[in-house]
């Protein structure tokens, strides 16, 4: 490497950092300060009211629906995109699947091609009552279905959101685990072979802690992922019925854009901020950026 | 004997799960060349009469403006992000100096940042600056949030080209920016179509940002205009369904030309080797 002008080096960075900070930094300072205010897009008061916005937050039952629910969402997202997609990756990668894992692969890869708004519309009519095809469905193989509305019940709506979520996603996941194991050296499971170990036990002591920082990765990406949740929820039941499906960010959204309460909002975006910071500081180490 | 039992139940087991990915999906193609009568009648046989003019409606009816305006942001905004990461990865991975560590835990620190989080303060800010209801404040917001990790792709693959090659430039009085365009760039296109790939998909996609910054509908994007679409049309379903079916078409078909890229894109940055 050689010594260069840093007039040079600073024009070639300059355009991204600047992006960067105008447009990734700076909004976070913003919404920490506005945070403090009692303001709206509507009205002109701008009242400063200390740390009341997160009292507020923190005494708000709706906060802990929606923490509740992001929490739905983290651990379904774990079980699936984690755990049930290694098994299949690894069971794809096994000798016996080996002719047939690409028609696998690419028909449960699929719908993570597909947008959220489209899977989401979709998966609405699906459920509907008057127009779905599960009631039927479920009428068909004798479950009565008259109360049956999986979006539009309380109690059923975050985990049928979630599950949509695992069916779009989970084909996703299952393509990263399989390049990961195919980068596993032949010759480990060669030498297994040779000592007799089983499918499981190769799993265990093979498979599994030479792809752990892949792994690691995507178990924080999918963490953040969850308490980032907002996509899912708008298109399908946009927090409903009432407040029961609200993820932290529908809610966020729905209080600054709906109710106008901006101060409130930039409280729970900061909420937000503070927890996936703290957990991408997890996935800057799983990337090694000291090396 | 057991392990073949074993072996067709896992067969059968994985078939099952095609079946539960692929069901929705042909119901929805299905479904789109139905008339609404049908889809509340018989919602699982086949249309009497294949109606095409769904299709045709469904373009005439808005989906065409949306996509076209889904494909400017798009296409803008991972073009100008690919770019600015391309300039920013080079310093950062080939020259000497002091402060490079500070830049690159600056840039890469943008990966911790949710966007949900900035939603109300870029709201402000666009407002502010008299950018709202334009394209251009989505593309620049949409590019920025994909710079930090087209940049630590970039800089990766930037890494693992042998040093040698500007040695020799450098004797031969190449400046930084020569050896930048006709030695860098043209090596790295892999890694530019897989960051492009990225890019494209995640931006395609977004939804939060676009619903808050743009209000007319002839600048809406796919995923905005569907969702209103959906509000306005809630007696014609099957408009909807055929909507979607188009708005789907532009990735799988993408996904089927450039598979490998696809997949290489999708797993940089989380599997390693």
């Amino acid at each position: 490497m050689r010594k260069d002008n840093k007039r040079t080096i600073a024009l070639y960075m300059f355009p991204a950092i600047l992006m960067i900070i105008v447009l990734l930094y700076l909004p976070i300072f913003i919404n920490l300060y506005e945070s403090f205010f009692s303001w709206g897009a509507m009205s002109s008061s701008h009242k400063f009211v200390g740390i009341g916005n997160y009292i507020k937050m923190f005494k708000d039952e709706v906060f802990y629906t929606a923490l509740k629910n992001n929490m739905i969402f983290m651990i379904m997202s774990v079980i699936f995109q984690i755990g049930l997609s290694l098994i299949i990756a690894n069971t794809l990668e096994s000798k016996f699947m080996r002719k047939t894992q690409n028609i696998f692969q690419s028909i449960y890869f699929i719908p993570s091609l597909l947008m959220v708004t489209v899977v989401g519309i979709a998966f609405k009519m699906i459920c509907s009552p008057s127009i779905g095809i599960i009631n039927p469905l479920l009428e068909l193989i004798g479950i009565n279905a008259e109360n049956i509305d999986l979006l539009g019940n309380a109690g059923s709506a975050t985990f049928s959101i979630a599950a949509m979520s695992q069916w779009q996603y989970i084909g996703y996941t299952v393509v990263l685990f399989v390049v990961a194991i195919q980068n596993i050296p032949a010759d480990l499971y060669e030498a297994a072979d040779i000592d007799g170990a089983s499918a499981i036990k190769k799993f265990f002591y093979i498979t599994l802690p030479e792809i752990k920082d892949t792994i690691l990765i995507n178990m924080i990406i999918t963490i953040t992922g969850s308490i980032r949740e907002y996509d899912e929820v708008f298109v399908t039941t946009n927090g409903g019925p009432g407040y029961a499906s609200e993820t932290l960010a529908t809610y966020l959204y729905k209080v600054g854009f709906r109710n106008d309460q901006m101060g409130y909002a930039s409280a729970i975006a900061f909420f937000i901020f503070i927890v996936t910071f703290a957990i991408g500081l997890l996935q800057m180490k799983g990337y090694q950026l000291d090396e | 004997m057991k392990k073949k039992i074993v072996h067709i139940i896992t067969y059968f087991l994985f078939i099952l799960f095609a079946l539960i990915i692929i069901f929705p999906l042909i119901w929805m193609v299905i479904t789109g060349f139905k008339t609404n009568q049908e889809l509340f009648l018989s919602p699982f046989s086949l249309p009497e009469t294949w109606h095409w003019e769904n299709y045709v409606n469904a373009w005439n009816k808005g989906i065409g403006v949306y996509l076209s305006n889904s494909v400017i942001i798009t296409v803008a905004a991972t073009a100008l992000s690919t770019f600015l990461s391309c300039l920013a990865a080079y310093p950062l991975s080939r020259l000497k100096f002091k402060t490079k560590k500070l830049w690159v835990y600056l840039i890469l620190g943008g990966l911790m940042l949710a966007p949900q989080s900035s939603l109300i303060s870029l709201f402000k800010m666009v407002k502010i600056a008299g950018l709202y209801d334009t394209r251009i404040s989505l593309i620049l917001i949409d590019a920025a949030f994909r710079i930090p990790f087209a940049t630590f792709l970039i800089m990766t693959f930037y890494k693992s080209i042998s040093y040698s090659l500007d040695e020799s430039a450098y004797i031969d009085g190449a400046t930084t920016w020569q050896i930048f365009v006709k030695i860098m760039l043209p090596l790295s296109k892999p890694i530019i179509a897989s960051c492009s790939i990225v890019s494209f998909r995640a931006v395609w996609n977004e939804l939060m940002f676009a619903n808050v910054l743009l209000q007319s509908t002839d600048k809406k994007t796919v995923p905005v205009g569907l969702m209103n679409f959906q509000g306005m049309t809630t007696t014609n379903w099957t408009l909807v369904i055929s909507s979607m079916v188009i708005a789907s078409l532009p990735l799988i078909i993408a996904f089927l030309l450039l598979q490998k890229q696809f997949v290489r894109g999708l797993t940089a940055g989380s599997v390693k080797g």
